[in-house]
């Protein structure tokens, strides 16, 4: 098992830098989540881990090696990718031994059935052995691209969005397996993911990329209830967060023309901020100081997500999913003030993070 | 109200109907390979039966199944065959073995890679009959270049009876291999860069990536590619014609033209045609059940 340490990697193609500056240390047996949109570096970095990509500048080390010239047989990584790669026109038997009759390793016959057997086992797919793998579904297919990384049994499970082009369900299940998996293993992964959801349920720590750049690392709960910028309060959380420009006058939240909300604690000097507010911290009550109308209604089943237009604001509230509302009601809501954020108006910077 | 239109009134309001545009353009190509291909077909099984002479006005006599008869018998045509299928097997094996060489090294980025792709084209793209008479220039014994640029001194490629097959079918290699290396290199690239990356994760050596993920990933279209060559060197008739006329080495085509239009056997040479057709037919076939096989794997 392995601790992994990117110390100041950069990488550009020609003239477009996809990561840049970037410092991440992975402990040993760490379920690490790579979270950002598209293009944000996070798949470029997985490469560079794996040996596939060079950097252009900065260290690579697994363990205490420092593996940045190294290729990626030398490295002893496990990749898993989207698009499953597995080796066609072979059987899942020989799709699962395939890494272990490599000559470097000169395992014997017994080895490498003991260790398909036990790779075959975990993932419940003993039953596809002698299935080619053109015959297998898609998660069948994900299920024996995770099993030719467990046979091998590596320093490091990478792995760059293996669930994406799974059905919502199989999605679902697969994460738990693979969150069991990593724990029963005490294995290090790096799991690359633009699914939030994915890296909150999974991750033992996330590091949110936009940009090539980190903007911000930290425990799921943590990078929730208290991100870095804007940019790391909008992407992480479903619904999203509602992100409101006003400023500070006196004791109290002034989004002009329309309403003003109390703040609690020391308030922050007064001028102009960016207020975040999660949608469950925003209650709709009859009593409620700030009237709005119902612009849109979303029921997830477990709750409602309404979005409340006043003025030209537009607000998303979670409310129990046995409230009746229509469209156009008016309704009355208020937020919690102790979880209201504060982001620099200009930056986008969390008021918290700033003084830190 | 929904208008409902009969056929006739749907198509007189847009002129023309589907099917009456279909068969202006189908029936002309149905009637131009009747008229070119069906039919001549057709009537040369018809000669093979006779003993029909295109060259003289002599009543046509039906004689059965006589002038196949006469050609399974004749040895100088079981020779030609021999040496055909001789020549087939060098040719084809040396422009698998060139063409898939050269496609397997310029499936890699290098520089002016378009350039040297089209320049080794070339050959292909060339008249049979000009690459004949300038590889006869090239073989020449006095002053062609290759015994020249080997030092062989004064050897007859062409009319020596041991050489002049090889000697054709490197011509033929030369000419045809950038076809098998088209379709190769078409075959290559189709295979998805991430398994090569994925092979490399898990260690697999060069040797070990080409056999397990390259080569079955590509066997199918080199076997079309083996298809086209196999049928094409089979029919070699103009090259060899132009360079040799070598009757020790004489390939089947070659007889069947002599045959044909030099003593004029209307009759027994449309009866060889069709053996022929019939071996070409046998050996692609079992060439197709392989292809179908590797397709399923």
């Amino acid at each position: 098992m392995a601790r992994i340490r990117l110390e100041n990697i950069s990488k550009s193609f020609g003239q477009h830098t996809a990561v840049e500056d970037l410092d991440i240390d992975v402990a040993d047996g760490e379920f690490f989540v790579l979270l950002g949109p598209t293009g944000a570096g996070k798949t470029t970095t997985l490469r560079m881990i794996a040996g596939l990509e060079k950097p252009t500048t900065g260290r690579v080390h697994i363990n205490e090696a420092d593996v940045s010239a190294w290729g990626p047989a030398e490295r002893d990584v496990a990749l898993v990718l989207q698009q499953y790669s597995l080796y066609p026109r072979l059987t899942v038997r020989d799709n699962l031994s395939f890494p272990l009759r490599s000559r470097v390793r000169n395992m014997s016959e017994a080895d490498i059935e003991k260790r398909l057997d036990y790779a075959s086992k975990t993932l419940r797919i003993t039953h596809l052995l002698d299935r080619k793998t053109d015959r297998l579904s898609g998660g069948e297919m994900q299920r024996v691209s995770i099993g030719r990384a467990i046979v091998r049994e590596p320093q490091v499970f990478l792995m760059d969005e293996p669930l994406s082009a799974l059905d919502a369900k199989l999605r679902e299940a697969l994460r738990s397996e693979l969150k069991d998996l990593q724990m029963r293993l005490g294995a290090t992964f790096i799991f690359v993911t633009h699914d939030q959801v994915e890296a909150m349920t999974m991750g033992d720590r996330i590091a949110v990329m936009n940009k090539g750049r980190i903007a911000q690392v930290g425990r799921p709960q943590d990078v929730y209830s208290n991100p870095r910028n804007t940019f790391v309060a909008g992407f992480v959380g479903s619904p999203a967060i509602n992100l409101l420009p006003g400023r500070i006058v006196g004791n109290g939240a002034v989004m002009a023309p329309s309403f003003q909300l109390p703040l609690a604690g020391p308030a922050a000097s007064e001028g102009a901020y960016t207020f975040g507010i999660r949608p469950e911290d925003v209650s709709v009550e009859s009593g409620a100081p700030v009237e709005a109308r119902v612009h849109d209604i979303e029921n997830h089943g477990i709750e409602k997500i309404v979005t409340m237009r006043v003025g030209e604001h537009l607000l998303r509230a979670a409310i129990p999913a046995r409230t009746t509302v229509a469209l156009e009601d008016q309704i009355r809501f208020s937020w919690n003030p102790n979880k209201v954020m504060l982001f620099d108006a200009t930056t986008g910077v969390n008021l918290r993070h700033q003084a830190a | 109200m929904m208008t409902t239109l009969s056929p006739q009134s749907r198509a007189a309001t847009r002129g023309w109907s589907d099917i009456t545009i279909r068969n202006l353009f189908v029936i002309p190509t149905v009637a131009f390979l009747i008229i070119f291909n069906v039919f001549p077909l057709l009537y040369s099984l018809g000669f093979s039966f006779t003993d029909f002479r295109a060259s003289s006005k002599a009543a046509v006599n039906f004689v059965g199944l006589k002038n196949y008869a006469d050609i399974l018998a004749d040895p100088v045509i079981w020779r030609s065959f021999s040496t055909t299928l001789w020549y087939v097997i060098v040719s084809v094996s040396g422009q698998f073995v060139v063409g898939f060489g050269l496609a397997l090294l310029l499936n890699r980025p290098i520089p002016g890679k378009g350039l040297l792709t089209t320049l080794l084209l070339l050959p292909m793209m060339l008249s049979p009959v000009v690459v004949g008479l300038f590889w006869k220039l090239i073989y020449d014994p006095s002053w062609g270049i290759l015994n020249y640029a080997l030092g062989l001194g004064k050897t007859a490629w062409l009319t020596d009876a041991n050489l002049a097959l090889y000697a054709v079918a490197i011509t033929d290699i030369w000419m045809w291999s950038p076809f098998v290396m088209l379709l190769s290199l078409a075959g290559l690239s189709a295979v998805p860069k991430h398994l090569y990356e994925a092979a490399s994760i898990d260690r697999a050596s060069k040797l070990y990536t080409f056999f397990r993920v390259t080569l079955p990933l590509v066997a199918p279209i080199l076997l079309i590619a083996v298809i086209f060559r196999t049928m094409e060197a089979f029919k070699t008739f103009d090259i060899a014609f132009v360079m040799t006329g070598q009757p020790q080495a004489e390939l089947i085509s070659s007889r069947l033209y002599k045959m044909a239009f030099a003593q004029w056997q209307t009759g027994p040479a449309s009866a060889l045609a069709y053996i022929v057709l019939i071996m070409v037919l046998c050996i692609t076939n079992i060439y197709v059940k392989y292809l179908n096989k590797a397709k399923e794997r």
